[in-house]
């Protein structure tokens, strides 16, 4: 017997056994795997007999679907009464918002459905194109929807001044756009043909349209109005908040962005509410009238992009010191590097914390019922303190909190689904 | 030579020369009085022991470090806190790093016509055509369409040299090119570096690869505490060392 030993021949793959694969292996290796394993799934299942039921019969079996009001709820059932939130369906949507315009606010979440699917999901096509219309035209178009007829030509509305900025920075961008340097005659170009089509559309979709005013403005309607614009302004800005307070060569910048940062991150969003319904009005120049949503809508962004730029130096200053090395030395510069290789590794790397910011704004947006907007909580309160519907606050409140998991954690599935998909490193 | 304001490379002199050049950490003193010429086409190696100052040396040249007192010259362009020259140099100059540095977000392929594109503004159906005869030279087009993170150290690396290579420069710095690499990977980098310098390349290598050295150095440096302590022909420098600091350092690495 000689110690030498050669492999002449190679063994085939052969199948797994069954208790390695296949619904039996999968409870074994999951459920039951060890003892405490096995007891802790006997003791889940029996906490979801104890709780499921009950759940259900208030939920579905017990409650009452048809009611004019809480008497006849109570006659019912002893669960939910969905009839409520049926008769009150309107109020939960879109506030006071006039019932004949109730297509407005509808049309304007259609279009944003539609144009935002190409932007999340790049299977679909016309991405680019979407996204240039979320930017440029849709801010407008849904002002000028929802809101109506406004002074375009002057600076005598608020929504005037916003449509102006979103002129101004399309303009910024279209100046940047395939240049070396910012080129001032195709950034005036830009700004002229965005301020013609604003123009236009507030021609075509604000003169026909009555005026409303924003105080009618409610319910989930104001709950998703407050949360998109917040988290539309929070990301840009939260990143220029971000790389300005890394900018060790610019003293002055990082001061303000740093002393930005820190002083609204130190205060509660209440009291930034609070602030922006009081305070605001006295920066202002005469004449300029802020109304309360556009406040509210202005304390929220900048709250938000407070964190968000926290959010996103998380990110920063997790890229290895060579990524921005390999870049300088292939001569990109500051603005392509960090638009090109900087931010896309950055931003991949925070997309949980991106999201939880959202999903922390849209549930902020809550506080603006204390300063008087009727946002879906206030809403859920003044059903159940209306005389018709007393005491029916487990309905309403189960309601809105239905409402909100369907939202966040839509957004929450969509953050997985992108981290999935912008994973590059070890995928084989 | 001090003509300073010009952003327009003089091919003409030499390709790069440092005169009397300091640098300072704080109050740690890195390099001392560096006096260097690099003729065009040069290929020199440097090498020292761990913490001599050498990547640093090397890294003023495309002004990853910030030199202090002295000048260097590249090109014919001063290297001074102006933008310009200091971006007209990075574009002249590729370097490769230990670490590869390959930007993981992106493919082989948008990892080469990246700068070209977006620095040298080139059409991305030219770039990709050029990285692809470049990626075809150090021997990985099939690895075109992969991200960095699902090839080996020595394909990174190759990656990382075709990189540099697409922006076509004047002079390629090393940056101890293998040291990061399993032995078995070392080989198929120095190959691609070996044929690079055959072209006529200018490079400046920090590596302790003396093999490497031998084959294809014009000139081996050798520097200690951030001083250049001697220079010569690979031949002399290896059999005959002058100084007593190159002997025992010759004697450690080639020792064993």
């Amino acid at each position: 017997m000689s110690k030498a030993f050669v492999r002449t021949e190679f063994h085939p793959d052969l199948p797994p056994p069954a208790s390695e694969s296949g619904p039996i292996a999968w409870l074994r290796h999951n459920l039951f795997s060890t003892w405490y394993n096995s007891l802790a799934t006997f003791f889940v299942l029996y906490l979801a007999w104890l709780v499921i039921p009950p759940v259900l019969d208030w939920a579905l079996f017990s409650a009452v679907w048809e009611a004019n009001n809480y008497k006849e709820c109570k006659a019912g059932g002893t669960g939910a009464c969905w009839g409520m939130i049926d008769k009150r369906f309107d109020l939960f949507m879109y506030g006071f918002y006039k019932a004949e315009d109730h297509w407005r606010p509808n049309l304007a979440i259609i279009v944003f459905i539609i144009a935002m699917l190409p932007v999340l999901f790049d299977k679909l096509p016309g991405r680019r194109m979407c996204a240039m219309f979320l930017i440029l035209g849709y801010p407008a178009f849904t002002v000028a929807l929802i809101r109506g007829p406004i002074e375009m030509s002057s600076f005598n509305s608020t929504m005037g001044i916003a449509l102006w900025v979103v002129a101004f920075v399309a303009a910024a961008y279209w100046g940047h756009h395939n240049a070396k340097k910012f080129n001032a005659v195709q950034s005036g170009i830009g700004y002229a043909i965005a301020y013609i089509i604003l123009f236009i559309v507030f021609i075509a979709w604000g003169m026909g349209l009555t005026p409303t005013e924003t105080d009618t403005y409610g319910g989930l309607m104001l709950t998703v109005m407050l949360a998109g614009v917040g988290i539309a302004v929070a990301l840009p800005l939260g990143i220029l908040l971000a790389l300005g307070r890394r900018a060790n060569s610019m003293p002055i910048v990082q001061m303000l962005c740093i002393g930005f940062i820190e002083i609204v991150r130190s205060v509660p969003l209440i009291s930034v509410l609070f602030m922006a319904q009081f305070m605001l009005p006295l920066f202002m120049p005469e004449g300029i009238k802020f109304d309360n949503v556009m406040r509210a809508l202005v304390g929220f962004s900048l709250f938000a992009a407070a964190y968000m730029a926290e959010v996103v130096r998380g990110g920063l200053q997790a890229i290895p010191k060579g990524q921005f090395e390999a870049a300088d030395s292939l001569g990109l510069n500051f603005y392509l590097n960090m638009r090109l290789i900087v931010l896309p590794q950055a931003l991949k790397i925070v997309i949980p914390g991106i999201v939880s910011t959202f999903i922390g704004l849209f549930k902020d947006t809550s506080l603006v019922s204390i300063i008087a907007l009727a946002d879906l909580l206030l809403v859920a309160k003044q059903s159940y303190t209306d005389s018709n519907w007393l005491g029916l606050e487990h309905t309403a409140y189960v309601f809105i909190a239905i409402i909100y998991f369907c939202i966040c954690f839509s957004m929450s599935r969509y953050s997985m689904y992108l981290e999935q998909k912008l994973h590059t490193g070890h995928k084989r | 030579m001090s003509d300073t304001n010009t952003a327009a490379a003089d091919n003409s002199g030499p390709a790069i020369a440092i005169t009397g050049m300091h640098k300072w950490y704080g109050d740690f003193h890195v390099l001392k009085d560096i006096n260097l010429t690099v003729e065009r086409g040069e290929r020199i190696v440097i090498c020292g022991p761990s913490g001599s100052g050498k990547s640093t040396m090397i890294r003023c040249i495309n002004r990853l470090e910030e030199h202090q007192k002295g000048s260097i010259n590249v090109s014919g362009i001063e290297l001074t806190n102006d933008v310009k020259n200091i971006d007209t140099i990075r574009r002249e100059v590729g370097m490769v790093f230990q670490h590869f540095n390959l930007f993981p977000h992106l493919t082989v392929l948008q990892n080469c016509t990246l700068a070209p594109i977006w620095v040298r503004k080139m059409p991305k159906a030219e770039a990709e055509e050029i990285a692809m005869k470049y990626l075809t030279r150090v021997k990985i087009p099939e690895q075109a369409g992969k991200f960095p993170g699902q090839l080996s150290g020595g394909q990174q690396q190759r990656v990382a040299i075709a990189r540099s290579l697409c922006m076509n420069p004047d002079i390629m710095l090393f940056d101890e090119p293998t040291s990061a690499l399993d032995p078995e990977m070392i080989k198929e980098v120095l190959d691609v570096m070996v044929d690079l310098a055959k072209e006529g390349m200018t490079m400046l290598c920090v590596t302790h690869e003396m093999g490497f050295a031998k084959q294809v150095a014009d000139r081996v440096i050798f520097m200690d505490e951030g001083e250049i302590i001697e220079q010569n022909e690979p031949n002399e420098f290896f059999d005959n060392p002058q100084s007593d600091r190159t002997k025992l350092f010759l004697s450690q690495i080639l020792g064993h």
